[in-house]
């Protein structure tokens, strides 16, 4: 079972060293082609405008589109998130628009307000040290969306079926348990499929 | 809830690899910068190669310009504060400045001590020209490391010796046996507990970024090529004929690095790069790499 890290800015290498410790082969992508190789993909954090222009430029809104509708799971964390949206706040446009959530950009603050907290979170058994750094957070999901976690009464984890998106950086740790929740959903999908 | 921890304050760096951060001194640019898609601004009064033309004390920007840019970008925003500089930097920490570069490009106010940066909730992003510097900064509390280069020459030549030096050093130290550290430590002056973190990990703890003297798509590849997690650039972009198209031009150069038709196609009709300065010109006290140790 192959899941990806969209290679086009952010942190990848964390993400390609968590998807290898939750027990699934980790692939760089950087072209859409490469999409066809695997089964699941995470959306790292980086910024959203830049990995969003770039995604548009080489073809990945349409090709990660398309690998949605084949129910392929994605993961978006962070930029990744809000990469995922259907809506974000004081934009007209969104990137996928796959989740039916609205999210916030930058929604504690600047850097100075970043900060890490345990968090817990629906389907884990004890709290996750949560890494949050410029972060989004989920205003308004749809009926069909999954609150997994909130922080002080705000969204900040959702699921809706194949798609799963946090505002903070699982990566950042060395506690895989969100990477391997993600595997597991990959690997439902790789079975029905 | 942990506000400036060291997770958090290298996190945000990790969060720009792979990215261009590009030097603007006004809100036109940040958002030109910005809509082509730079990872980060770095708001200046005077972009290094004005600073170099204009001679004289070189200082912190007026914070009228770090507003104004904070205000029209939702990327993070980047200023100077002059080396050593402790009060400049707390005020740029005050402003809510996203990253503060302890920067060799102004002029020093201490010539002895470096800002004790982890008394600091932002991070800090500080130049080195080899490992030993890098980890000092790192001691202090950098969160991020970027070569020195030279600063506003738009000559690639210092850059590539500095990274150079620090790759081929943590190869060095991670090839040493464990007692041979100990030494290493004393001959690069750097903290021992992080060269034995080197030694183990065979990467600097931060991340590290290629700056001084980017100026074209190319430069920024051959940076990604030599080991840097991204770029910045300074004069490069808005001393060029086309700042919007060679801004772009650079960050795709950056993301695509290995992808030789992609960097001849976004390097066609960039129009003229910045005028360049070769490096033996400079007289030894214009060489602003050397401020700081």
């Amino acid at each position: 079972m192959k899941i990806g890290v969209l290679a086009l800015q952010g942190a990848v290498k964390e993400h390609l060293d968590m998807i290898s410790s939750a027990g699934a082969e980790a692939v760089v992508i950087k072209t859409v082609d490469q999409c066809d190789e695997i089964d699941g993909i995470i959306i790292p954090g980086g910024e959203s405008t830049t990995i969003g222009r770039l995604m548009k430029i080489y073809g990945f809104i349409d090709k990660l589109k398309e690998f949605s509708n084949q129910g392929k799971p994605i993961f978006g964390t962070c930029a990744g998130m809000i990469l995922l949206a259907k809506e974000i706040v004081g934009q007209t446009e969104n990137h996928l628009g796959l989740m039916d959530m609205k999210v916030a950009r930058n929604a504690f603050g600047r850097q100075r307000e970043s900060f890490e907290a345990n968090l817990p979170i629906k389907g884990l058994e004890s709290p996750l040290r949560a890494v949050f750094i410029r972060a989004p957070l989920i205003e308004k999901v749809s009926p069909e969306v999954e609150v997994l976690s909130e922080y002080n009464g705000k969204i900040v984890a959702a699921k809706q079926g194949h798609l799963l998106a946090a505002s903070f950086h699982p990566e950042l740790t060395d506690d895989f348990r969100l990477h391997s929740y993600f595997v597991n959903m990959v690997k439902q999908y790789s079975l029905v499929k | 809830m942990e506000t400036g921890t060291s997770r958090v304050k290298r996190g945000m760096a990790d969060m720009q690899k792979g990215g261009v951060i590009m030097d603007v001194m006004n809100a036109e640019q940040a958002k030109i910068a910005e809509d082509a898609g730079a990872s980060a601004v770095m708001a200046l009064e005077r972009v290094p190669s004005d600073i170099r033309a204009a001679g004289g004390v070189a200082r912190m920007a007026d914070p009228t310009v770090m507003e104004e840019v904070m205000k029209v970008v939702s990327i993070p925003v980047m200023a100077k504060s002059r080396i050593g500089h402790f009060v400049e930097a707390k005020m740029l920490e005050a402003m809510g400045v996203d990253y503060i570069d302890e920067s060799e490009v102004l002029t020093p106010a201490d010539e002895v001590f470096h800002t004790q940066k982890d008394q600091f909730t932002v991070p800090f992003v500080c130049g080195a020209r080899d490992l030993g510097e890098a980890l000092r900064r790192i001691g202090e509390g950098a969160s991020m490391i970027r070569t020195k280069g030279e600063p506003g020459t738009g000559n690639i030549v210092e850059a590539v010796r500095h990274m150079r030096m620090m790759i081929s050093q943590i190869r060095k130290v991670q090839s040493m046996s464990k007692d041979e550290l100990m030494t290493e430590a004393k001959n690069l002056g750097a903290p021992y507990d992080l060269i034995l973190q080197v030694h183990e990990s065979g990467k600097l703890p931060v991340v590290n970024f290629a700056a001084g003297g980017v100026a074209t798509p190319a430069d920024a590849a051959l940076m990604m090529h030599l080991g840097s997690d991204g770029v910045f650039v300074g004069s490069g972009i808005f001393k060029s004929d086309n700042p919007e198209k060679f801004a772009k031009a650079i960050v795709e150069a950056t993301t695509h690095y290995t992808d030789y038709d992609l960097l001849v196609k976004v390097s066609k009709d960039l129009g003229t790069p910045m005028k360049g300065i070769e490096i033996s010109k400079l007289d030894q006290s214009e060489r602003m790499q050397e401020r700081g140790w």
